[in-house]
């Protein structure tokens, strides 16, 4: 599997010393995990480990988030399909715990599901658990070899910039015009299932995405993160970074799936890439001002 | 975790048989049944295998099923052989065969759970209990006031067919 090294930190020039620092630190800590960063292997997902570790994600999903999954039926029942999702929650994503339990009950953990999640996640000590859960570092090969096994692989293009937006945006689909989803399915002729969230940023109280702060420190070359998001979480309080993830407050969390989008056939034989992108943001945010509309008071849902 | 319930229906055991046999007719009277489709050629009898799922907490939990003892108005058994583990059986035992007031006691067992879930699957077994427990009870009410309703539909007809040839 092909796995694309993190960039080297440029070295720092004269007359910014200010950021000589932590920029040599930074430099530092890539170094470290560069080389933690797990090669992606399909293989490593296992099934049996799923299972039994589904009455945990059960518990978790059922009382802790009381969890709604709603519309599975639209997912097709066999064969390659690419699942597009907003996402929330700072580091921990409860809206990704609750989906994996309820597509791993629903279809069987027999079927092949993947999802994409950041290196930096795959490689924080303890988390490396997650790729027996079928998680690989998000890369486009990754996401191809995925989607060419026949697996659903779910995806969040969001990323980094939609995960740790402002409490204020929670109900806003955030996609930062990532549009390689698209193309993923286009080449791979898969439907496209839009997966809509809504509950996972009242984990916390996020106040920034810090995209200065991120920048300013070099994050963006260090570690491919564009942000230091800034949230006052339990039980730091003042957390800057998440990078040792928080205690999530119990929201309750809805997950709706929506009807699959077959490109080709409602969009032509070479779909416009703007066009598709708009028509399923749009969707998915009117589904999320539903599922918003829906919830009475944060966290308790 | 084993869960059992039982009650007594009025009408006689082939009735009663005659909807538990049926694919068509559980998801009218199982409580909490999301799907039960048939997934074997034969759709019902010894080896017919069936998917089903049960909204059981945030999750729609369930298994591939098959048929292991199918006993005409007697017993009917499952057993998983994939997701979910978990035994069931529906058990008719007819008490009052008479024509007129036929009494059946229906029995419904169903032990499930994840095999290897240690401590957590310990826990979530018993915390999921009350909830399958109410599927299984308000199943068999259903399955209850169905066939009673059909046992008098049919009985009634009957009577009916009988008087004009009578008359």
């Amino acid at each position: 599997m092909s796995h694309r090294p993190l960039e080297p930190l440029p070295r720092p020039t004269a007359g910014n010393a200010a950021t000589d620092f932590p920029a040599r630190l930074l430099r530092g800590l890539a170094g470290q995990v560069s080389p933690r960063t797990p090669k992606a292997d399909l293989d490593e997902r296992d099934p049996d480990y799923i299972r039994d570790n589904l009455p945990l994600l059960w518990l978790a999903s059922s009382l802790y988030f009381r969890g709604e999954v709603r519309g599975l039926g639209n997912i097709p029942e066999s064969g390659a399909v690419l699942l597009v999702g907003n996402h929330s929650g700072g580091n921990l994503t409860p809206d990704t715990a609750v989906f994996t339990l309820a597509f791993s009950t629903y279809f069987g953990v027999e079927r092949q599901f993947f999802q994409l999640a950041h290196n930096l996640v795959l490689s924080v000590p303890g988390l490396g658990r997650l790729r027996k859960f079928g998680t690989v570092a998000a890369s486009h090969e990754n996401a191809e070899r995925a989607l060419s096994t026949g697996a659903a692989l779910l995806v969040y293009p969001g990323g980094d910039r939609e995960v740790h937006r402002p409490s204020w945006e929670g109900n806003r689909v955030n996609f930062a015009q990532r549009k390689g989803w698209i193309r993923l399915a286009l080449a791979h002729d898969v439907p496209v299932v839009p997966v809509v969230s809504v509950g996972g940023q009242e984990t916390a109280l996020f106040l920034s995405r810090g995209e200065n702060l991120a920048k300013l420190l070099r994050l963006d070359k260090a570690l491919r993160l564009k942000v230091l998001p800034i949230s006052f979480a339990l039980p730091w309080g003042l957390n800057i970074g998440d990078f040792a993830g928080h205690i999530p407050l119990p929201a309750k969390i809805t997950v709706e799936a929506l009807a699959p989008v077959h490109l080709r056939d409602e969009f032509g034989p070479e779909p416009d890439v703007d066009e598709v992108y708009d028509h399923v943001t749009r969707l998915m945010q009117e589904t999320l001002d539903a599922l918003a509309a829906e919830r009475r008071f944060p966290v308790i849902g | 975790m084993r869960v059992a319930e039982s009650t007594e229906i009025y009408a006689p055991a082939e009735t009663i048989w005659a909807f538990l046999e049926d694919p068509a007719r559980v998801l009218h009277f199982m409580s909490g049944m999301t799907r039960w489709e048939v997934v074997s050629e034969q759709a019902t009898g010894l080896g017919a295998r069936y998917r089903m799922l049960m909204r059981v907490g945030s999750a729609e939990v369930g298994s591939l099923i098959e048929i292991v003892e199918f006993a005409p108005a007697r017993d009917l058994a499952w057993t998983s052989v994939t997701g979910i583990d978990q035994r069931a059986r529906w058990r008719l035992r007819e008490r009052s065969p008479s024509r007129t007031a036929p009494r059946t006691h229906v029995e419904f067992r169903l032990s499930y759970g994840v095999a290897g879930a240690g401590i957590a699957g310990w826990i979530a077994e018993r915390l999921a209990a009350p909830q399958v427990r109410g599927h299984v009870g308000r199943s068999l009410s259903q399955l209850k006031r169905q066939v009673e309703h059909e046992h008098l539909r049919s009985t009634a007809a009957e009577r009916r067919r009988t008087k004009t040839v009578e008359a």
